[in-house]
């Protein structure tokens, strides 16, 4: 490994990264916000929905941000520089095995989920205002769940910036990312599914069941959520199976 | 830099066939779901045969052109001999570093002009130069001069803070030479490097090829250009099918046309005794059909021959259509190599 030529590449992408910077703060907070303001303000002060719930949705809302711009950071960029415009050739040609190229780009799309973690954190807590009570006993747990779910995120970007091409994207977005979300019990713990069993089941093969879970455990204790040891398992389970799966497709990618 | 040593190339058997469409590495297009349609369809035994046992030595300070038609595996060669793709067989040396086994060491070596530009677009021109010589560890301050210095070399200083996307392919193609030249590669490879440029640029761009083969550069170019390689190449070989087919000079290369010179003839028809005829002509040394049914007589002269050839023609009572004379050149040993023009 060629830490020169690593840490360049992630200047680069820094460089582009805060560039761009409104334009991916505004992707990163809207929608998000959107969902807060309705769910968390609109139907909790209505009396539709009860106020524990925003406690609920928080940690939720923190996971889909994450995962959804770490994925969207990682899979775009690739997607177009592995096909139309190549771009990726420069930093394949440079004096680093290409593995690290995927490694990089692993590494700036944890970064950036890390990043609109923390920016849609408080402010979704403060677009709800009272009654969220958040729990911060447990930050080591916090920050070993963000770090496995950024990872999470940018590993899936990884294999779709890879494997999905130009034209395909937005179906993919639509057709496999859609549902990963409904059904990532981001919006409801995963004990409420108790009355459909076998979705109950069937959802555990979703990544970012783990992801949202995780992180009620992390900062809302308080309601139920999945074991510990299943969440840190299906986190690592998942982060492995992606990097790996997705470093194959790179591989095949970057060499003729 | 001016007293380092200049670094050969050297290729044995070089052999690359392609199971399924080339990915991006050799060309880029290809969009799909790659990993599911995998193993669902029935399997297709599709095989390209880009390179056919392709060896080749380039002297180290040397600037050798491979010149060849679309599709004759020249990208491929370059391909293979920057990492870029793994050989089917065969093995390929920059310098003493086998190619595929030491790959870093050798990026380090090389630097590449592709055939398409693939520049950053999230960057400006500037940016991309200082970017790439990060990723080649040259030390901060040196960069930036270096920077500098290129895009003045290249006459891109105007443009140089701006991002590339609305750049001419002219601009672009410069900046491509310049990106590649950053990290002060000893040996250069240029795919195509004047395609689609305009007379004036191409001559800068050859001024620039020779000044920096001038400084110690091994430079390897591929072109279907037969001036460009007559221009610019020390050595010249000429691939087709992924072949080597011939190798020398551009001078001797020329010479080894037999005649030198090509008259093309379109006939509405051609029998036999005609073209016998045609043979033993003063001068002739070689007849031959090709496909499109035209007729080459491979000669000493070009234009003095048409009369004789307009008569005999006449006497045969065979209608001439089109002529076309060619000087002795890269581009008719091609066609006498192949049977087939460059351009076809």
């Amino acid at each position: 490994m060629n830490a020169k030529t690593f840490l360049a590449m992630l200047r680069r992408d820094a460089h582009v990264a805060r560039r761009n910077f409104v334009t991916l703060l505004l992707q990163t907070l809207f929608q998000p916000m959107l969902l807060v303001f309705v769910f968390g303000k609109v139907m909790t002060s209505s009396g539709l929905i009860r106020p524990e719930y925003k406690g609920m949705l928080l940690p939720g809302i923190i996971a889909l941000a994450m995962l959804l711009s770490g994925v969207w950071s990682v899979a775009m960029p690739l997607v177009s520089e592995f096909q139309f415009t190549r771009e990726i050739e420069d930093r394949l040609l440079s004096p680093i095995e290409i593995e690290w190229v995927a490694v990089e780009k692993v590494v700036a799309g944890m970064l950036q989920a890390i990043a609109a973690g923390l920016v849609v954190l408080p402010t979704a807590w403060l677009v709800m205002g009272s009654g969220v009570g958040l729990s911060f006993s447990r930050p080591l747990d916090f920050v070993l769940l963000a770090l496995l779910v950024s990872c999470l995120a940018a590993a899936i970007g990884l294999v779709l910036g890879t494997s999905v091409g130009q034209t395909q994207i937005g179906l993919m977005f639509s057709l496999v990312i859609a549902p990963m979300i409904f059904f990532g019990c981001a919006y409801y713990p995963w004990s409420a599914l108790q009355v459909f069993p076998t979705l109950q089941k069937a959802v555990l093969i979703n990544p970012i069941v783990y992801a949202s879970e995780g992180f009620r455990s992390a900062l809302v204790p308080r309601f139920p959520h999945l074991p510990r040891l299943a969440i840190y398992g299906g986190l690592v389970f998942f982060d492995l199976l992606f990097v790996s799966f997705g470093m194959r497709q790179f591989r095949r990618k970057a060499v003729g | 830099m001016g007293e380092t040593v200049a670094i050969g190339i050297r290729a044995e058997g070089l052999r690359k066939v392609y199971t399924s469409p080339p990915p991006a590495a050799a060309a880029g297009r290809g969009a799909g779901f790659s990993f599911f349609a995998r193993g669902k369809r029935p399997k297709q035994k599709l095989e390209i045969v880009a390179l056919d046992d392709l060896s080749l030595e380039v002297a180290p300070g040397e600037i050798f052109g491979l010149l060849g038609p679309n599709g004759a595996g020249k990208s491929t060669t370059v391909g293979v001999l920057t990492t870029r793709i793994r050989p089917t067989a065969g093995r390929a040396w920059i310098g003493e570093h086998d190619v595929w086994r030491e790959r870093v060491p050798v990026k380090r070596l090389v630097g590449v002009v592709p055939q398409r530009p693939n520049l950053d677009l999230a960057l400006t021109a500037r940016e991309i130069l200082v970017f790439h010589g990060a990723y080649f560890g040259v030390p901060a301050a040196e960069r930036v001069r270096r920077a500098q210095e290129l895009l003045e070399r290249f006459q891109l200083t105007d443009r140089a803070d701006r991002l590339v996307l609305g750049f001419s392919g002219g601009m672009l193609q410069r900046l491509s030479i310049a990106r590649a030249l950053m990290h002060d590669p000893r040996v250069l490879f240029l795919d195509e490097p004047s395609a689609g440029l305009d007379p004036q640029t191409r001559l800068l761009l050859w001024d620039l090829i020779r000044a920096d083969n001038r400084r110690g550069t091994t430079i390897l170019l591929t072109t279907h250009n037969m001036e460009e390689a007559d221009e610019l190449c020390s050595r010249v070989s000429i691939v087709d099918h992924g072949r080597m087919i011939a190798l020398g000079t551009p001078e001797e290369l020329k010479r080894s046309i037999p005649g030198g010179y090509v008259v093309r003839l379109h006939l509405a028809a051609a029998p036999p005794a005609l073209l016998s005829r045609f043979e033993r002509l003063p001068g002739v040394t070689g007849v031959r059909t090709s496909g499109d049914g035209a007729v080459d007589l491979y000669a000493d002269r070009g234009g003095a021959l048409l009369p004789e050839v307009a008569r005999l023609s006449n006497e045969a009572a065979v209608e001439i259509r089109d002529v076309k004379i060619s000087e002795p050149s890269l581009e008719n040993l091609f066609l006498h190599h192949t049977g087939r023009s460059l351009r076809d």
